[in-house]
């Protein structure tokens, strides 16, 4: 049952990934031609075909393409257009910068947004609980880069508190490298990772506090408190359990939105993330890049939704895999 | 007690003094770039971000100087006969690995540039014009060229020598590109030497202990692209970097008041410019001449450029950070004339008068073509360009796109006007007569960003002439000649000089340069 549903996923997963490529193709070769980007404005005519043929471009686009699938089957996904090297390995490069980036900040909107939400939510009316409202909604209308900009000039700039960008040295755990083990690499990690929990954050605290809401009136919640127990059980295991549904389904979605495209945040920090290396690709017309990272994109999402799936379905034993209860 | 006092005193200010210099002497040269190189292989992309670099690991045979002069590098000294170009190499270099340098490795470094494969701008450019190259002895190099070469010089000062030794390998080309990325083989005579490249976030350089010329300032060189010119400038204020790369415009005048700063800024060799299309049939975007082109007529050329106020461009658009062209390359650079020093002066009213005589009193409607983010401001400028236009009756539609879009639609022939930018990298006249205003010929690569269709025999032939030419003199005073026919007959509009602008903490001291790079090299600390 759970198996088949785990094969359902994953061919609905290559469709999509299909339908992806060919769409990018297809966009970016109508957006313009890469060797524009690429040769030298002294370039003849004769040096860009030069150029033309050994990047494969002289085709149509259909053989492209399929060239393309051919190799892709392989895990190979072509050489970048601007940088001769492997697509899949330039991104791979950097994706530990970013999956650290999105796992600091949403553990951050995490800890920080499900007690202030559960707060909001006992003591609606409290004044404490208006202020945190309101700060949540400052939090998701203030436009990323403007957070980061603001927090760089404060703590960078003017306390000289952290670095204003970049990632602190790494310490390596084989292919992995991760900055968030040493002092310095803290202190370059935290104003990128708040710019991106202050959103967050705010939306956390908003889902938190609608499922409590909604389940502190019901009768399980209410049959807790008779028995005498305390409120602190009565919190941290009845309601909690409840309300995490929802939390994990936005948590899941939204780490994938951070890990996928923390571009503005990547840019503004110049966090050395796979974000930024898809802006500059799509700039520069380099397509083996851009589809490549966004066929990884698409899997890795994939993945995401299936593990809240199974997260359910481990909270909440009405729920089943496939839809089929 | 009051010696002590005074021996304490001067004891901490000798030990103050000492700890200072001792920090000063360790402190490493931190440098903010606009953007990062594509690669490290110094043969892959010719490309200023990626030859910047590449131009301070490695040496060319000739250098030019501010005005475009070749001085010797790793050649000491050469002579030429017709075709046959003889150099006489420097002698006791070594690469950064101990190992000397050779005529050799010329000869390896030469035979590799057309072996690069999958190059997106190929270093094959600057050996076109190369027939062999062929080592005489170890100090003596004699290339060959297809014919006379004026410019042999200028294209060989874009190659970096390699060396034989450590970029030799199984592939065709010896190490490859992606090796190269990881520092294998990349060995140079530069005053610094690779150490590391961490993708997007830094690249490393240490000093040469081997250079051949004064010892390098800096032990470490550490470059860090900031791509964001916001973050770049938070980055120098928050004294994370020392030195950054093209401030924003906007921050300017505040980082000018900056008494921990200093900015450094000078002309470029880059002019934007403003082409016309004269097709003979009606270009795309124009409307209202009864199917005529009356960009054709030099009279209507002249009053679109008469309309425009270079002055207040660069002073309202560009913050100052320009300044008005009246040709194609600065005055007082190799081949431009002193008569186009000074940018035309605005003249509405005569530029009404011209438009009259030319039978469109009543002015026309063009398109103006501009990218989006490819040069300083330059929708910002292209915007004031079509409202100067207005004011003389040239209706005149601005179309802006992304960089991407807007040159597969200038290639196409999409607007009946458009805004450019042109860096003439060897810095003389020829470059952007060659490319901007020569008639398009694909088999001579000729005119290859003239995409105005513009064509004029005379001039056509006057630059053929000077790209014959060796004497430099009689060159100089060809291509003189032949900007100003290029100009009195408004072929193309230029606009303004791009000023290059570096921001650095008060005790860096960089000089700037024309061609819009930054050398670690010329960046030292003030005394």
């Amino acid at each position: 049952m759970v198996l088949s549903a785990i094969i359902r996923r994953l061919l609905q997963t290559v469709l999509v990934v299909l339908v992806m490529s060919a769409l990018v193709f297809i966009g970016l070769y109508m957006i313009g031609d890469p060797v524009n980007m690429l040769a030298s404005p002294e370039a003849t005519q004769a040096q860009r075909e030069l150029i033309r043929q050994s990047l494969g471009l002289n085709l149509p686009l259909w053989e492209q393409y399929f060239i393309f699938l051919s190799k892709a089957v392989h895990l190979d996904f072509g050489n970048s257009f601007l940088t001769g090297e492997p697509a899949m390995h330039l991104i791979l490069q950097r994706m530990p910068a970013t999956l650290e980036l999105a796992t600091v900040a949403m553990f951050l909107s995490m800890v920080l947004g499900i007690p202030l939400g559960i707060y909001a939510g006992l003591k609606p009316d409290s004044l404490a609980a208006r202020s945190i409202m309101g700060g949540s909604v400052l939090g998701f209308s203030l436009p990323n880069f403007w957070v980061g900009l603001m927090l760089i000039m404060l703590f960078a700039v003017t306390l000289g508190w952290v670095p204003a960008g970049g990632r602190g040295p790494v310490v390596s755990f084989g292919p992995i490298q991760l900055s968030i083990l040493t002092w310095a690499g803290l202190k370059s990690i935290v104003l990128p990772a708040s710019t991106i929990a202050v959103a967050k954050c705010a939306l956390i605290i908003r889902v938190t506090r609608a499922a409590t809401r909604e389940c502190l009136p019901l009768d399980y919640i209410k049959f807790a408190r008779a028995k005498g127990l305390s409120e602190r059980r009565v919190l941290g295991v009845h309601l909690l359990k409840n309300i995490l549904i929802p939390i994990i389904t936005i948590g899941g979605l939204e780490y994938g939105q951070v890990f996928a495209f923390a571009v503005v945040t990547e840019t503004v920090f110049s966090w050395p993330g796979m974000g930024k290396l898809l802006i500059d690709s799509i700039v520069n017309l380099d397509r083996p890049v851009v589809v490549a990272y966004l066929m990884l994109a698409v899997v890795f999402l994939a993945f995401l939704n299936l593990a809240v799936d199974i997260a359910y379905t481990i909270l909440d034993p009405r729920v089943r895999l496939g839809g089929q209860a | 007690m009051k010696s002590i006092r005074k021996t304490l005193l001067l004891s901490a200010l000798v030990l103050g003094f000492l700890g200072t210099t001792s920090l000063v002497q360790a402190r490493d040269l931190t440098v903010a770039l606009r953007s990062e190189p594509t690669s490290m292989d110094p043969q892959f992309h010719a490309l200023t971000s990626n030859i910047q670099l590449s131009e301070t690991i490695f040496d060319p045979l000739v250098r030019t100087d501010k005005n475009a002069k070749p001085i010797p590098a790793l050649a000491k000294s050469w002579t030429v006969n017709g075709n046959v170009w003889t150099f006489k190499l420097r002698p006791g270099v070594k690469f950064s690995d101990g190992s000397p340098f050779t005529a050799d490795d010329v000869v390896f470094t030469f035979a590799r540039v057309p072996k690069v494969p999958n190059s997106p701008s190929s270093f094959t450019l600057y050996l076109s014009k190369v027939a062999s190259v062929e080592a005489v002895d170890p100090l003596t190099l004699k290339i060959t060229t297809k014919g006379p070469a004026p410019v042999l010089l200028a294209n060989l000062s874009q190659i970096p020598i390699m060396s034989r030794k450590n970029a030799s390998g199984p592939a065709p080309e010896g190490k490859t590109t992606v090796e190269l990325n990881r520092g294998d083989g990349l060995v140079g005579t530069g005053p610094y030497k690779f150490v590391s490249w961490q993708r997007g976030a830094k690249i490393v350089f240490e000093r040469n202990p081997y250079y051949w010329g004064p010892k390098p300032e800096w032990d470490k060189v550490i470059y860090r692209p900031i791509s964001n010119p916001a973050s770049r400038v938070a980055a120098l204020l928050a004294g994370d970097v020392d030195l950054i790369e093209d401030p924003p415009t906007d921050d300017l005048p505040r980082l000018m008041k900056d008494k921990k700063l200093r900015i450094q800024e000078t002309p470029s060799v880059r002019v934007i410019y403003i082409a016309l299309n004269q097709s003979k049939s009606v270009p795309a975007g124009m409307s209202g001449t009864d199917g005529k082109n009356p960009l054709q007529d030099k009279r209507v050329r002249e009053a679109l450029s008469l309309a425009i106020n270079r002055k207040a461009i660069v002073a309202r658009i560009m913050g100052g950070v320009a300044k008005p062209a009246g040709n194609l390359l600065a005055y007082p650079a190799f081949g431009t004339s002193k008569s186009l020093a000074q940018a035309p002066a605005a003249d509405p009213a005569k530029a009404k008068k011209l438009l009259a005589q030319a039978g469109y009193p009543h002015g026309f409607t063009v398109s103006l073509g501009s990218p989006d983010g490819r040069y300083t401001n330059d929708k910002s400028t292209a915007l004031a360009v079509a409202s100067m236009w207005a004011r003389i009756g040239v209706k005149t539609n601005v179309e802006t796109m992304t960089p991407s879009v807007f040159f597969q639609k200038r290639n196409t022939y999409a607007f009946s006007t458009y805004l450019g930018g042109w860096a003439a990298t060897s810095g003389e006249m020829i470059n952007p007569l060659k490319s901007l205003v020569l008639t398009r010929n694909k088999d001579l690569g000729l005119g290859t960003t003239n995409w105005a269709n513009y064509s004029n025999p005379a001039l056509d032939k006057l630059v053929i002439e000077a790209s014959r030419t060796l004497d430099d003199n009689k060159r100089s005073q060809i291509l003189q000649k032949a900007g100003e026919m290029a100009m009195s007959d408004y072929a193309i509009l230029p606009l303004h000089f791009e000023l290059s602008v570096w921001a650095m903490k008060k005790d860096i001291r960089y000089g700037g340069r024309s061609d819009q790079m930054t050398l670690a090299q010329n960046i030292t600390l003030a005394k």
